[in-house]
Order: structure tokens, then sequence, then C-alpha cells
């Protein structure tokens, strides 16, 4: 026979006026199975948590019901109290009689509300009388990270965790580390140079014995749960000994053969063998597989002979290696929407028409002009410049309805850099708003118009074409209500910043969620920003939507806060609130394992004495299962229930109705 | 068992009981705003919380019925917004395939509501609560289900 003590809570007046609590407690007294019965003001009160656990001990109670406010406010407060009295934490239940009876019926009789807490209460009574005692699960937490994406925010979760003195492994797809901020020029509002600030943190990275950087790789597969998992990574193979490379660049320079280099964005040309640029972290070279005559036609070679220490290897192939961490951060960046998609532009068609990231190329003095601006068509410096603002961004036909953030401030500083570097030349802005929320942003962007001399035009541009060496944009200004045509030598567009390409096959290896613009979701948008709903798996930088720098830092650091706390212990405690497969009668039609979110069920095999597989069962993986109970009602032959929220638990609930 | 309490007779006439089966995220937290912000209504339903409206299994909704229950309701997050992803398509789904084998087992399709409402929406879940109390106490009690459990052979 069970031993139920019930508690019911006057929460000062707050239950107690609309709900006769001396009732509610000496009704529930008469029930089978209740031994003590009591009515408070305030449970939760210290005073009220000592009657609780000494009512525990001196009537050994088996089970506790706390009617009182909402579980969400103290299930925990009087399940910590249950447990400090020796009972199993699970055998403490709250019943709601605040939020969800008091304080929604306001009969001053107390019929009403009395009637309510005696059903509610009850029923929390039979289904506490089904409940079993639960241990916390506990899952041991390897203590290494793994960092997809060597851009700022990667480098940031990586340097944080390595300097908390945990291992990380950092995968970078790309020969160097960087990531988009090593092609721009100079940083709004700031100004500073953006290789100046990236470099050393990049050469710290490099240096961090913590960190075990893997460039040129992918991730291939990720198995396993929050706190072990296994990731499979394809290193590429870069047909150069990475260990024995010194970075001489003698076979850089001695390469015949030249390609347009993806980093200056088609500005300048590379080598075949190359680095992407001067600083690239490892300064190891690679080779351009698909462009290299020797791997493809067996001619030429000129590095393997110029090579010091023979470390070029034509034969070299793709490795995949595997490790095993417990946390996962994601910072895989951003991309800019394929500028060819803006017809009425002239993008593709008209050489001087550019994206604002090959403008920061032809600003950086490590750029292709070594930081003249110079158009790309006749390397002629430009007498004025468009700058076109929100192209591809807030336009449903791009298919993209969102604001890419950054442009409004990367244009302004566009301007700011164009008139220090080109005295006398005039840049003109459409815009249809200017967004400059954040720190000094506002001023940043007063400063382009009032001390640089931008002119700013709210409208949009309808045509731009070619004639005679000039390039002639047609647009509106809204705000003089006229139409403007401007001759200009440059054009800039500010295309909308998008995901990734392959961001989608990405999230579906790591089990996390992403949005139609393949952006990754957070756990929580406001209260946990880093989190994915995968328990383990963290997320930093652009690679949830348009972010810029500071932005992109913060959450770097955020996630490797995260990724710290989780390895702060050696074992990690979960709610033990989750599903349990019926040997006996699984008969293993796997529905719950379609239907589980998390592939949190497995294919177990039972074997007989010889080692044959003599039938296969669902088996439930502690550590990835959420406790839905998807899977619960899925199963067909009722094999499987959740914990805590059993069908026998449920159906003694409904009974009591 | 203590058997289910008798229907509140009142002088305006019978009082329907309503059971609702809701998920811990978002129902169950919206009826907790409507506590908090001290809204007011009907009081005759009885709130079962489960993690997710996947959860549910039909015969929670026939057992429901045939004990004591006038009207069934089922709230959970809105699409696109389970706490577990893809819980409440499963409900969903399962909601339509059962939809018309409840029918066929005689339960009256206007008893058994199926709604969304977010942590964020007590008027929303306020206004369900009484719409739904209406509409069953103008249905009258549903007997038939309640009539099965006292014919069936004692255990």
């Amino acid at each position: 026979m069970p031993r139920i003590g019930v508690f019911v809570c006057q929460c000062g007046n707050n239950i107690a006026a609309t709900v006769d609590t001396k009732k509610v407690a000496s009704d529930m007294g008469k029930l089978l199975g209740v031994v003590y019965t009591c009515d408070y003001k305030f449970m939760c009160s210290s005073p009220g948590q000592e009657m609780l656990k000494q009512a525990i001990k001196e009537n050994n109670l088996d089970g506790v019901i706390v009617s009182a406010c909402s579980p969400h406010m103290h299930e925990k407060t009087f399940r910590k109290a249950s447990e400090a009295a020796g009972l199993n934490p699970y055998q403490c239940e709250i019943t709601n009689i605040r939020e969800q009876c008091s304080w929604v019926h306001h009969d001053k009789t107390r019929a009403v509300g009395t009637l309510k807490s005696n059903d509610l209460t009850r029923m929390t009574i039979e289904r506490l009388k089904r409940n079993k005692p639960l241990q916390k699960i506990k899952i041991p937490v390897k203590k290494r990270a793994l960092v997809i994406g060597g851009g700022i925010a990667g480098i940031q979760a990586a340097l944080d965790i390595a300097e908390g003195g945990r291992e990380v492994i950092l995968v970078e797809k790309e020969p160097s580390i960087g990531g988009n901020m090593a092609r721009l020029s100079e940083t709004f509002p700031t100004m500073d140079c953006s290789q100046c600030i990236l470099t050393p943190k990049m050469v710290e990275v490099e240096l961090n014995e913590n960190i075990k950087l893997y460039t040129y790789s992918e991730i291939e597969k990720v198995d396993g749960y929050i706190g072990n998992f296994t990731v499979q990574i394809r290193r590429k193979s870069k047909y150069v000994d990475e260990e024995r490379c010194t970075g001489c660049g003698e076979c850089i320079e001695k390469c015949p053969f030249k390609v347009e280099s993806q980093f200056e964005l088609g500005l300048a040309k590379r080598k075949v063998i190359y680095t992407p640029f001067p600083q690239s972290v490892p300064n190891v070279p690679v080779i351009d597989a698909p462009n290299c005559t020797k791997i493809q036609k067996d001619k030429c070679g000129v590095c393997a002979v110029v090579c010091g220490p023979k470390c070029i290897d034509f034969k070299m192939e793709d490795k995949v290696v595997t490790e095993e961490v417990g946390a996962i951060v994601v910072a895989t960046g951003y991309t800019l929407m394929p500028n060819e998609r803006f017809g009425a532009y002239g993008y593709g068609k008209i050489k001087d028409v550019i994206s604002g990231m090959q403008f920061e190329r032809l600003a950086s003095s490590s750029g292709p002009t070594g930081g003249e601006i110079r158009r790309p068509s006749d390397g002629k410096v430009p007498e004025s410049v468009v700058f076109i603002q929100c192209v591809g961004s807030r336009d449903e036909k791009c298919g993209v309805s969102y604001c890419s953030k950054i442009c409004c401030m990367y244009t302004a500083k566009h301007t700011m850099l164009y008139s220090h570097k080109v005295h006398g030349g005039q840049s003109y802005v459409f815009y249809m708003d200017i967004r400059s929320g954040g720190k000094r942003y506002e001023e940043f962007v007063r400063r382009a118009i009032e001390h640089d001399n931008a002119m700013y035009l709210r409208g949009r541009v309808s045509r731009v074409y070619e004639k005679d060496g000039k390039v002639i944009v047609q647009g509106a200004d809204t705000l003089s209500g006229s139409q403007v045509e401007i001759e200009a030598d440059m054009v800039v567009l500010a295309t909308a910043i998008v995901s990734r390409e392959g961001a989608d096959t990405v999230a579906q290896k790591l089990g996390i969620g992403y949005d139609k613009y393949k952006f990754y979701n957070e756990y929580h948008p406001k209260l946990k920003p880093v989190e994915t709903v995968t328990a383990g798996i963290y997320l930093a930088g652009t690679c949830m939507g348009p972010m810029d720098i500071p932005e992109s830092v913060a959450q770097g650091s955020a996630a490797a806060a995260k990724v710290m706390a989780l390895f702060s212990a050696d074992e990690m405690a979960r709610e033990p609130i989750t599903a349990l497969v019926n040997k006996v009668t699984c008969n293993a039609c796997w529905d719950c394992l379609t239907a589980c979110p998390y592939s949190a069920i497995e294919r177990e095999a039972v074997k007989n004495r010889q080692g044959e597989v003599v039938r296969w069962l669902a088996k439930v993986n502690d550590g990835l299962c959420q406790g839905c109970g998807v899977c619960v009602a899925a199963c067909r032959s009722k094999s499987i229930d959740l914990k805590g929220y059993t069908d026998e638990q449920v159906f003694a609930a409904i009974n009591a109705f | 068992m203590s058997g289910h309490a008798e229907h509140k007779e009142t002088q305006g006439g019978y009082e329907p009981k309503i059971m609702a089966f809701v998920c811990n995220w978002c129902t169950y937290a919206g009826a907790d705003l409507a506590g908090t912000s001290r809204m007011e209504y009907r009081p005759n339903v009885r709130i079962i919380k489960l993690p997710c409206t996947g959860r549910i299994d039909p015969l929670f909704i026939i057992k429901a019925f045939e004990n004591g229950a006038d009207g069934v309701l089922v709230s959970g997050c809105h699409p696109g917004d389970c706490h577990y992803t893809t819980g409440n398509y499963h409900a969903r789904r399962r909601w339509i395939g059962f939809k018309n084998l409840m029918e066929f087992v005689g339960i009256d399709m206007r008893r058994l509501h199926f709604s969304w409402v977010s942590a964020s929406e007590a008027i929303k879940w306020v206004d369900l609560i009484n719409n739904v109390t209406d509409e069953i106490k103008k249905l009258g009690p549903f007997m038939d289900y309640k009539g099965l459990k006292e014919a069936a052979p004692a255990e």
C-alpha cells in the first residue's frame, strides 16, 4: 500500500481566496493510500519545505503531492526538498492549483475552485501511485571539442576553448583559416585594418598546443550524442607534405601556370600551386589538382623539382581521420548571393560593375591593386563610383526577404575608403533605408555623409548600362521625387548575404535544424542563441544569419563558454525522462525508429550462443533521447514507454477524472 | 479508485466536464500565463500535461470519454514550433488518421477539439476553453461512452 502525503499550499491568499485548501486537504485524506495531508500558507518557504521534509521522515512517506503553483515554478524546489528527506525526487509531483485554478476562476464562494482542485489533486495522486523511482542519467563527457569553420567566429571559439585548457580540433574547408574576414580591407566603425587584427589570431591558433588544425578538410560523418561524438573528417589531398613543408614558396614562384584566384574573387590570378593569401595559416601551399598538368597529363612537375625538402607528392590521396569529441561548435559562415542574378545591374556583362567584397579587395593593401582603387576594365582610377544597397536583400523576387544587416555599414565604409584614396572622387549611394543600429554605427554613417561627401540618394536603381567607357546608372531619388542619371566610372553592388552552398548537407550530417534560407536554427532566438536543439552542438557566427564581426566574435566566445561549462564535470546529469523498450514484446517493426526526431532508437541484435542473430530489438540511446514520447504513441505493440509519463500513469490520471 | 466526481448541477443546468491533453512547452505554459495574467475562464477543464502532443495515444481520448468526459481537447505547439522539432506533426498526422476511426466508434466529432496554443497565447487559451465549454454544453452530456464503463464486466 502506498504511503502518500498531500500538501496543499494557500500561497498567502493567492490560492486560499478561491480554494478551500483545508477542505482539499481533508478530502484527499479520505483517498486510499493517502496517509498524511495538511495545508500551509507558503509551502515554498523554508518552514514549508522543512515541514515537507519532516512529514516525509515521520510518516515514512513514499510519495508526496504538493498542490500549489505551476510545476514550472517550484517542481525543482520540492523535488530537491524531497530528495533531502531521503525520497526519490521523482516520487514528488506537483498539482497546479494556482495558475490553472485559483487565479483563473474567481468564484468567491470557493466552490468552483475547491471542486477543481480536488479533481486535479486526485488525478495527480492516482498518477503518483504508478510512479517509479527514477535516477538521473549520467553521461560521461569527452573533454575535447570540434570547431567546424575557421573564420573569425570559429577561430574565437577554438582559442577560447584552447585557452581554457581543453583540446580543440579546428576543421577548415579552405587551405587557410581566416574566412571572409581575411578578405576585408578595413573594418567599420573603427577603420582598423582587418588583416592587422585577424592575422595575429590566426597565428595564435597555429601556435596553440591545444589546437589541432585540419585545413582543406571537411566533415564526412557525425555519430553519437552530447559528450560522445565520433566525427569522421575528410582531409583532402594537398599534394604537399604538411609536416615537411617549410613554406619557402619556391614552388609557387616557379609554377608556370596561372588561374583565376577565388580568394581575389576573379580580380587577380594565382598559380596552380598556391596559398590563398600571403599570410595563410598554415603557410603550406596546395596543388589545385583539376588545373595541374602534372596531375592531369603527367607533364611539368617543376614544383617537385625546385622543392628543397622534397615534400611534393603527386600521388597523395584523401585521408579520412576519426576524432572523438564531447562537443561541436558549428561556425561555417556565409557566402554572397551570386551576382549573376542581378541582370538589371549589368553584373557579369559590365566589367566595372563589381560586388562589395570585390571592392574590399581593391581597397586592401594586400589586394590585387595594392590598395589603389582602380577599376577592373582598364585600371583607371574612377572619378565617380555608385554604390547600390540592398542588392538581393529585402527582395522577395530574389528569394531573400531578410536584411543582410552589414551592408549599410560597409557601404558607408566604402565611400570613406574611396574618398580617402581618391581625392576629389564623388561617391553616390542608392539606399532603401539606412540601418545603423550598433555602438558608434550611426555616427559612422553621418561621418561618411558629412565629412567624406558621400551623396546618399534614397531610391532604387532601375537600369545600369555602359556608354562610352562610362557606366550609366538610372534610378529614382524618392526624396526629391526626381529621376536621376549618373555617369559613373564604377558601380559597387551590396549583394545579399546567403548561406553557404551545402549548408543543408552539413546540417543533416549534424542533425541540427535550418530555416528556409538554410541558415541554422538556434535553440531559442533570445534565451539560447548559440545552442541547437541537438544537445552538445553549438552555433557561432553567420551560419545562423547575417551578422557583423563583433557579433560573430561574441558568439564564438559564447559557444566556447557553453562548451567549457559542459566540460567542467566528468559526467553530465540529465533528466531521466526517456523512452524504454519492453524487450519481450518488441517485434522490431521500426515504427519508433522512423518516428524519432532525434535518431535515438537503435537496432539491437539478439544473438544465440553460436553468435547468430536470432531477432532484432529496438533500443533507446539515453544520450540522444529527449523524452518527447512520439515513439510511445507510434508503437503498435505497446512495447515502448516513456519514463515519468508511462501509459499506466496517464491512464490512472484519466481514470481518476 | 475514487470514482469520478459528480457533474455539478447548478441553477444554469448541467456543467460539462472537459479533459485537455496539452504539451508541457507551449500550451501548458500558455495556460499558466492565463493564470499569471489573472484572466478568467470556465472551470470545466481538467488538464493532463504530457511532454509533447506527439505522446498522445488515441486511446487516451477514448478513455477520457469512457471516464466521464463530455468533451476532449488536445493542444500543443504551433506547427514548426515544437520543442521536439516534429512531435506536433506526428500528433497532427495521427489525428487525421484517427478522426475517421473515432467517428466510426461513435464519438461525435463536435466533442473533440484540436488546437495550437503557444506559451504566449493566454488569450487564445481562454477563448478556446470558453468556446469549447459552451459548445459542449449545448450538446449535453455524452452518455454513450460513460455507459460503456458501467456495462463492462468487473475486473
